[in-house]
């Protein structure tokens, strides 16, 4: 049924319908009318028999989550940038104990300087903590994608992180299909834990591994999740099926076919991306559009298929390793490292700085592309407050 | 049907004393000889099992206690276990009774325990959020009064002038400084929740009745108990109940009871002791004893004693709020 809805109450009723038994809530922008929306369902009784547990800060909410989720119920929260590094531990954690949680996390940059608004730094300061990690285009696809989670994590064994552009998506109105309970369900059965604390069956969970062991132990994380790239594909291939909707998935491609320059992005941006392509390619220019739904386990094989043709990769990305440039353009040169593609990298949108349309078309037509370039940077802002250092002992030295 | 080992009647047995004790912590982990918290976790845990029928899980904080009690592919827990981290067994535990609740699965009682650096220190924000919410937890915390399972560095809950790793006393430094720590059955009590108490593995019988009593209660209970640590303080391996009921018996650590933040019951010490004849029996304390000692070093720790005595009703003055 279609609902006119802020894409945090969409999330709120896709969570309610995946039947979690334990949710935990601690308030934290953008992802907080989320909490709020579940905590709502479950005490309207629409989610029935589950806990709705008011904690006292990130580190409890996933903690709580892991001990619910170790008892053998479905368990779910969200959190959003500082509250993601201040829970980062138990995040390890999670993974760690094989735990199927699902957390939505509402894409904020991280500071200082504190900025509650939308990037990606958050994301990618977990980016090796061992979660599956999928970013959504649109409210539609973050509903979905929760559904999905669920689904992927279980079969997996692995925690779910879903990734939603705070504000943009968090805060945004727009039109959603909601699913109908009974479909959900036949969809996403009851969870049967592959391994849990029963009274009858006591098992120890948390072991200490010592060296002889723990090469293994992640080894094994390791191996889970490149092949959980093949149940990703099929759980959205499943999803399609019963749902008719193509959402999820690995990547989603935009005229990629023929095109000689493929930009490369994650999470909502990719659809003003697409707007601007399709006006470039009116004017008879040839752009193609990748945009990552499955940041990990990272695609790289599908990814490179996707670009190898292409004569120049720009990849549109909102988080930025100081020192270094961009994250996910180092993965696209990973991935692409046998080819002759050129790859460059935008640096866009860092603390929900506006990434329009235009500063996009001009982005993309240039045709000297630095290796980085930062979109709409102030140039007078730093040529007034940067000087360059210069070490004192080889100064005026020649 | 159970034997009793010699000097314990029926009546007072205690779960210890029973051959067929649940024996929740077997023997074969890799405590070190002498170790207190394991004691206190076996009769702790051994009380619990027999109050529930068998029907309990377990949270356990980092520390010695995990670490010697469970290292893969071994584990010494007859009872379903989780460890998770350092600071969050009470929240772990929060979820493990929010699952439980949502299965309608409330015979299942909930222990989380670890050690004072988790409880007093790291953990402190989760357990007073688990207390906030009066979950259906019952928290141990194991006191040996620093960090052991690191190598003795000082807690919250290490006492006044004691020698830790962290706290090395030298000619301008006593030790621990008086004026800092924290005592967290008094913080537990300023929560409200149903009901606080102090045990000590120096009187089994009391300890594994305070915790059979905790099991019972619906809410957000913390039994905090003492564990002697013969590496971290200092002393023979065969002393270390002898030295758990020397601090009883000095006032240093009291044994009582709170219920929903008031005091109901102290137990009473018989012979009072100087504290000079605890804290000479650990190296922990053993520069207080040197030529080099200001006049009234001791006479800080047994001030303590003595505001124990007083607060707690240590002396026998029965007349509680």
């Amino acid at each position: 049924m279609l609902y006119q809805l802020e894409g945090s109450q969409a999330i709120a009723k896709a969570v309610a319908l995946c039947r979690p038994k334990v949710i935990c809530a601690y308030p934290i922008t953008p992802q907080t009318h989320i909490l709020e929306g579940v905590g709502e369902l479950v005490r309207n009784r629409e989610l029935s028999d589950c806990e709705f547990i008011n904690v006292e800060s990130e580190m409890a909410a996933l903690s709580v989550a892991i001990g619910a989720q170790a008892t053998g119920v479905r368990s779910y929260t969200a959190t959003s940038s500082q509250g993601l590094l201040y829970m980062i531990e138990a995040v390890y954690n999670a993974s760690g104990l094989e735990l199927p949680i699902v957390m939505t996390l509402g894409n904020r940059a991280i500071g200082s300087p504190i900025n509650i608004w939308n990037d990606h730094s958050d994301a990618m300061s977990v980016r090796d903590a061992g979660w599956i990690m999928l970013f959504a285009e649109t409210n539609q696809e973050a509903l979905d994608l929760h559904i999905q989670a669920f689904k992927i994590a279980e079969k997996v064994k692995c925690p779910v992180m879903v990734c939603v552009d705070g504000f943009i998506l968090t805060h945004a109105y727009d039109r959603v299909d909601i699913p109908p309970q009974g479909e959900v369900d036949e969809f996403l059965p009851s969870y049967v834990p592959h391994v849990s604390l029963d009274v009858d069956n006591p098992i120890a969970i948390g072991a200490m591994v010592s060296p002889e062991y723990f090469m293994e132990v992640r080894y094994l994380a390791h191996r889970r999740q490149t092949d959980s790239l093949e149940i990703i594909q099929c759980v959205g291939e499943m999803f399609q099926q019963k749902f008719g909707r193509d959402s999820g998935g690995l990547v989603r491609r935009y005229c990629v076919d023929g095109a000689e320059t493929i930009i490369v992005t994650l999470g909502s941006v990719a659809g003003t991306i697409k707007d601007a392509v399709d006006e470039l390619n009116l004017d008879g220019q040839s752009f193609g559009v990748i945009s990552i739904v499955s940041y990990r386990p990272f695609p790289a094989e599908i990814i490179m298929n996707s670009l190898k043709n292409a004569r120049k990769v720009i990849v549109v990305e909102k988080a930025l390793a100081p020192g270094v440039g961009g994250i996910l353009s180092q993965e696209i040169e990973l991935a692409l490292k046998n080819t002759k593609v050129e790859i460059v990298s935008v640096i866009a949108g860092l603390g929900g700085r506006s990434i329009t349309k235009l500063m996009l078309k001009e982005c993309f037509l240039m045709k000297d592309h630095a290796r980085t370039t930062f979109l709409g940077l102030k140039e007078d802002i730093i040529a007034r407050e940067y000087t360059p250092m210069k070490c004192c002992g080889c100064e005026g030295s020649t | 049907m159970s034997n009793f080992t010699l000097g314990n009647n029926e009546e007072n047995a205690a779960v210890q004393s029973n051959c067929d004790r649940p024996n929740t912590l077997t023997s074969g982990h890799r405590a070190c000889q002498g170790c207190g918290e394991a004691l206190g976790a076996r009769c702790a845990i051994d009380a619990a099992y027999n109050a529930a029928a068998g029907k309990i899980m377990v949270v356990n904080a980092t520390g010695c206690l995990e670490v010697f009690s469970c290292s893969f592919p071994e584990n010494s827990w007859k009872v379903p276990w989780v460890h998770s981290l350092f600071g969050n067994a009470p929240a772990v535990a929060t979820g493990v009774a929010a699952a439980l609740r949502s299965q309608r699965k409330e015979d299942i009682r909930v222990i989380a325990h670890g050690g004072d650096g988790s409880t007093a220190d790291i953990g402190m924000g989760c357990l007073s959020g688990m207390f906030d919410r009066n979950d259906d937890v019952l928290y141990i915390c194991y006191d040996n009064q620093a960090y052991m399972n690191t190598g003795v560095q000082r807690s919250g809950a290490t006492p006044a002038l004691a020698r830790t790793a962290t706290t090395l006393p030298n000619k301008n430094y006593m030790g621990n400084d008086p004026q800092t720590g924290k005592n967290v059955p008094q913080i537990a009590m300023a929560h409200g929740i149903p009901y606080v108490a102090t045990a000590s593995i120096g009187n089994i019988p009391d300890l594994e009745e305070k915790v059979s009593r905790a099991i019972e209660i619906r809410g957000a209970k913390y039994v905090h108990i003492h564990v002697p640590c013969p590496l971290g303080w200092g002393f023979p391996t065969s002393e270390t109940i002898q030295i758990a009921r020397l601090a009883i018996q000095c006032g240093l650590f009291p044994l009582f009871e709170a219920k929903n933040g008031k005091l109901t019951a102290s137990t009473l010490i018989e012979n009072l002791i100087p504290v000079e004849n605890y804290l000479k029996t650990q190296r922990r304390f053993a520069h207080l004893f040197g030529k080099d000692v200001a006049p009234d070093a001791i006479g800080v720790l047994q001030n303590i004693a003595n505001a124990n005595i007083e607060r707690y009703r240590l002396n026998g003055d029965v007349s509680y709020d």
